[in-house]
């Protein structure tokens, strides 16, 4: 098994967050990982991007050209990366943020309004994790739970209180993805 | 299975060095190696280390001079531009015979460049080191397990041929996270070597610690005794691995990141039905000459990938001496390659 998943997003948005959660709930499943981020130096409102390479043996290559899956969080992200997916492949997109013109027939395509659902539950900020809970469940490559418990191992303590409104934000990208992989 | 933790190469370098006995860094922040002197301020005072923040990098590698005389465990680390500002220092270290650990996390360049990843600081490293005769020992790890392991040998390595070691690694390994097994931290010896500085307690004749020889055979003397140390660090602290097929077409030459890449662009290329071996030098200066020597003899032709215009070639070159082509691969400035135009290159050539 060796699965890749390229996120990309505007800084802020916690692309890299979303990628260290699902490495350290890979490291927790007993799996090989290699993580790496690139972003450019603002702080607010850059670009940001993480590649993640989970394997059941020797990871290889931590940099890869055509993703077997992506998590695209903005229009900018899907402009520049979703044509990158190997056939085949999976990509999670944020529809809240990207036009109507996402389109890829050889791939599997979960298109959610992430913002929107994330604005719904109380923070914008967990645009990430409704977008991290539809990857996880299109892909299976962890369990739901190995996320939850990777929120309080990721996060400082001083972030805790938010864990539920992360993983209610979690649930729902799973259940939309479910809905729509159906 | 042994508990894993997931870390960044940085502190994969920092918390290494610590568990192979470094007590005292001195170091000037820079992009994209900063979380290594942060996690030396947080945890060097906690065991009794040393943890300075210097004005700039020129005072930081006199400060390293200075501790390193004394018999101390001493480290900086920095990026490219950094290291520039270090050659002079390096230089006067290797002239009095001290040891120390650096690393360099390269970043694009030249100039103040980028903070993206790059490989274009191997002629620095390897040739580098100031003026004179004088030469860093450099390793370049391509994993964060294999940056804590190495930096932890880097130490007594360091002190066994008393001269400075420089890891060498860039942008990519510094951020990234994968699992890496930690050891028990080991102290340094407690008896420092007959060379160090330290007053003349009981009567011993003082050490002089010192890199100005007037005299010309007396300069020449010490540069003899250095290549002899360079000639016995070959013998025993070249390293390297071999990945892929046992009857290859192209053998591939790329080290640190780049080798990872490879590592999957030669499973590419053998799905495109062409055989390659890898091979990665881990020692780059002792550079493993005799096994891609040995290669060459074999293959059709040779790709050295490299994210810089072409310099760790030109040892890939010096080990062919003329026995197949030499193809090159690689970008510059912050780019990287991924392991689909390897594979791509590698068919083009094959």
């Amino acid at each position: 098994m060796r699965q890749e998943v390229f996120m990309a997003g505007m800084g802020g948005q916690g692309v890299l967050l979303a990628g260290q959660l699902l490495a350290q709930a890979a490291l927790e499943a007993g799996l090989e990982l290699s993580w790496f981020p690139l972003y450019s130096p603002e702080v607010r409102g850059g670009r940001a991007t993480c590649t993640l390479v989970i394997a059941d043996g020797e990871v290889g290559s931590p940099v890869v050209g055509q993703p077997g899956s992506v998590i695209l969080m903005d229009g900018i992200a899907v402009d520049n990366h979703l044509n990158r997916v190997r056939a085949g492949g999976l990509a999670v997109v944020n529809s809240s943020l990207a036009g109507d013109e996402i389109k890829r027939d050889d791939i599997d395509l979960v298109a959610i309004a992430a913002t929107d659902v994330a604005v719904e539950l109380g923070s914008e900020q967990a645009t990430n994790m409704v977008l991290l809970g539809a990857y996880v469940q299109a892909s299976g490559v962890v369990e739901a739970q190995a996320i939850e418990d990777a929120l309080h191992r990721v996060l400082p303590e001083r972030h805790h209180d938010y864990i539920p409104t992360n993983v209610a934000a979690l649930q729902h990208g799973a259940q939309l993805a479910a809905e729509q992989l159906q | 299975m042994p508990e894993r933790q997931l870390i960044t190469g940085n502190e994969a370098a920092a918390e290494g060095a610590i568990a192979g006995g470094c007590r005292y860094f001195f170091g000037y922040p820079i992009t994209p190696q900063n979380k290594i002197p942060e996690y030396m301020s947080a945890h060097l005072p906690e065991i009794g280390g040393v943890y300075i923040q210097a004005e700039s990098e020129v005072a930081a590698i006199n400060m390293l001079y200075g501790a390193a005389a004394t018999g101390a465990w001493a480290m900086t680390s920095s990026s490219s531009p950094g290291i520039s500002l270090m050659q002079e220092g390096l230089s006067y270290m290797i002239g009095a015979e001290l040891p120390c650990v650096l690393v360099n996390m390269v970043r694009g360049g030249p100039g103040l460049g980028n903070i993206a990843p790059a490989q274009s600081d191997y002629w620095l490293a390897t040739r580098g080191a100031g003026h004179g005769d004088g030469r860093c020992l450099t390793f370049a790890p391509f994993s964060v397990q294999e940056i804590y392991d190495l930096i932890g040998q880097a130490f007594p390595i360091a002190q066994r041929y008393r001269n400075p070691v420089m890891i060498l690694a860039d942008a990519v390994l510094a951020s990234m996270r994968e699992p890496c097994v930690l050891r028990e931290r080991l102290d340094p010896p407690e008896e420092k070597p007959a060379w160090a500085v330290g007053g003349r307690r009981r009567g011993r004749q003082r050490n002089i610690v010192n890199s100005l020889w007037t005299d010309p055979p007396v300069m020449e003397e010490v540069n003899l005794r250095i290549q002899q140390r360079y000639e016995e660090a070959a013998q025993n602290e070249t390293r390297w691995t071999e990945h892929g097929a046992d009857a290859p077409e192209i053998l591939v030459c790329a080290y640190g990141i780049s080798a990872r890449i490879c590592q999957t662009a030669i499973e590419h290329a053998a799905e495109a039905g062409i055989a390659c071996r890898l091979i990665r030098p881990i020692s780059l200066f002792p550079f493993p000459t005799e096994v891609i020597a040995d290669w060459a003899q074999r293959v059709k032709k040779v790709l050295v990938v490299e994210l810089s215009m072409g310099q760790f070639i030109e040892d890939v070159r010096l080990a062919v001496e003329g026995a197949c082509p030499v193809e090159f691969f690689g970008r510059t400035g912050g780019v990287l390659v991924t392991p689909e135009e390897v594979a791509e290159r590698i068919i083009e050539i094959a």
